[in-house]
């Protein structure tokens, strides 16, 4: 049994929250200069230098690389030898939130209500997802998710007799018909199976594999590599301009899920792809 | 691919001149206005009320700024996707607006009524937010302040980057752009 202070997870997500909207994971400047290089479209390769330098300045002068800083998306894995103590859990990350949005000067962008849409001005609730897994550690995973990309993102029921070929077509209109919206070059997650909740829930989740990595599932490999291919030759290019790269990556996930349902799930990260973890 | 320096208010004389992918530099006021403060100002007009500031000629900017630092003009300002003020886009060019800048394309009536106007739509670089906050040298709250990130601001720029995406002749840079490197095979 290993003892927690809720404070130390506060003390983690504030940081979370700024490093994630300053700082650009190395994986994805090298994916932002290989696009660059492939590029033809001038007016293409403009906006790649633009977003290169706005990354720089971000890093250098704490400045959110977008001004969308997003909602606070949080993936607890909690070891189930662990025990909190000093306050409950989700409070201190939404804590955490409070402290890292008010101290990095982040924009508070949460609306109480979808109706009423009233700001809860710091920026809380986060959104929350906690599982249990073996051992004594906390791994937090943080996602700012802004809503230029996130409200590019769906789940449908496809059925069964869509298959392989009728996942790639739908994913690839759905890409088509999203077009500049999400600020491409994006990071796309496609996941298949579960439920219709569970579906949504593994696609956000695999918006934190590093850029270039595969799916371990051979069939999900193939998958990846085809939409990208399928997505690139869209030409929608960065910003919706036309050019040569429209998504830097796709993660595809699956799950298991019922003999008559085909769920998938499509998540869309734009192209500063943030996100940071931190494990106590 | 044209680089054009515009100065606000602008008229027809400036707008007509421009083509789609010209890159453009504007100096001189911009007012930033997103969902709530369209709604709000169409209801503030439609009650009579005097506008917070001169519409015609007007240059307005989708955005909702991340708060600022001490002794910072302005922090990350990058647009907000535009096609959430679709809705009001008909309104603010009957009110003399010229110029709206954002990202992400806008319906087909809103191009249309760009072409009746003649207005242009403009858009920022996505997420280039800390980079066009460079390009603000002024930051003045005139209305709506309660609304905090999506409050009306008198924004005082110079040389502002943004790209033509929709000219007074209903062309559309996301049409063209996209049908040009839509292909087999990368040439490289």
């Amino acid at each position: 049994m290993r003892e927690i202070d809720v404070g130390l997870v506060t003390e983690a997500v504030a940081k979370l929250c700024q490093d994630a909207n300053f700082i650009t994971e190395p994986d994805l400047t090298k994916a932002l200069k290989d696009a660059l290089e492939k590029e033809e479209s001038p007016t293409a390769k403009e906006i790649l230098k633009e977003i290169l330098e706005n990354n720089e300045i971000a890093d250098k002068e704490k400045m959110p690389q977008c001004q969308d800083t997003g909602l606070a998306v949080v993936f607890l894995e909690v070891g189930q030898d662990v025990h909190f103590t000093g306050g409950g859990l989700n409070d201190a990350v939404n804590e955490g939130v409070r402290k890292g949005y008010g101290e990095g000067y982040l924009r508070k962008s949460a609306v109480e209500h979808p109706l009423r849409r009233v700001n809860t001005k710091d920026n809380t609730p986060a959104i929350i997802h906690t599982d249990i897994v073996p051992g004594d550690k906390v791994r937090i995973r943080f996602a700012p998710k802004g809503g230029g990309s996130e409200n590019m993102s769906t789940v449908t029921m496809l059925t069964p007799a869509h298959g392989y070929e009728g996942v790639k077509k739908f994913v690839i209109d759905w890409m088509k018909k999203a077009g500049a919206n999400p600020c491409p070059p994006t990071v796309v997650s496609v996941a298949m199976g579960g439920t219709f909740e569970q579906t949504a829930l593994l696609a956000k989740k695999a918006l934190f594999r590093k850029i270039g990595s595969k799916a371990e599932d051979e069939i999900n490999a193939r998958l990846e590599e085809e939409l990208l291919e399928e997505i690139n030759k869209l030409g929608i290019g960065p910003q919706g301009v036309g050019g040569r790269t429209t998504a830097l990556a796709v993660f595809v996930d699956s799950f298991p899920c019922h003999l008559a349902s085909l769920p998938v799930a499509i998540n869309v990260q734009c192209h500063q792809a943030r996100h940071k973890e931190a494990v106590i | 691919m044209a680089i054009v320096k515009l100065t606000t208010p602008l008229k027809t004389e400036d707008t007509e001149k421009l083509k789609i992918g010209d890159k453009v530099l504007i100096s001189g006021e911009i007012y930033t206005a997103r969902d709530l403060a369209h709604k709000q100002l169409l209801e503030l007009i439609d009650a009579g009320e005097k506008a917070p500031f001169n519409i015609e000629g007007s240059v307005i900017y989708y955005v909702g700024p991340a708060p600022s630092k001490p002794g910072q003009v302005i922090n990350s300002c990058g647009p907000t996707t535009s096609y959430r003020m679709d809705p009001y886009t008909g309104r603010m060019l009957e009110l003399g607006a010229k110029a709206f800048i954002g990202k992400g394309n806008r319906s087909p009536e809103v191009i249309e009524d760009l072409k009746k106007y003649k207005a242009v739509y403009l858009a920022a670089t996505g997420g280039a937010a800390a980079l066009i906050a460079k390009a603000v040298k002024g930051n003045e709250t005139i209305a709506f302040e309660e609304l905090g990130a999506e409050a009306i601001r008198r924004l005082k720029v110079e040389d502002f980057p943004a790209t033509v995406v929709n000219d007074i002749n209903g062309n559309d840079l996301y049409q063209e752009g996209m049908q040009q490197y839509a292909r087999g095979e990368y040439a490289k």
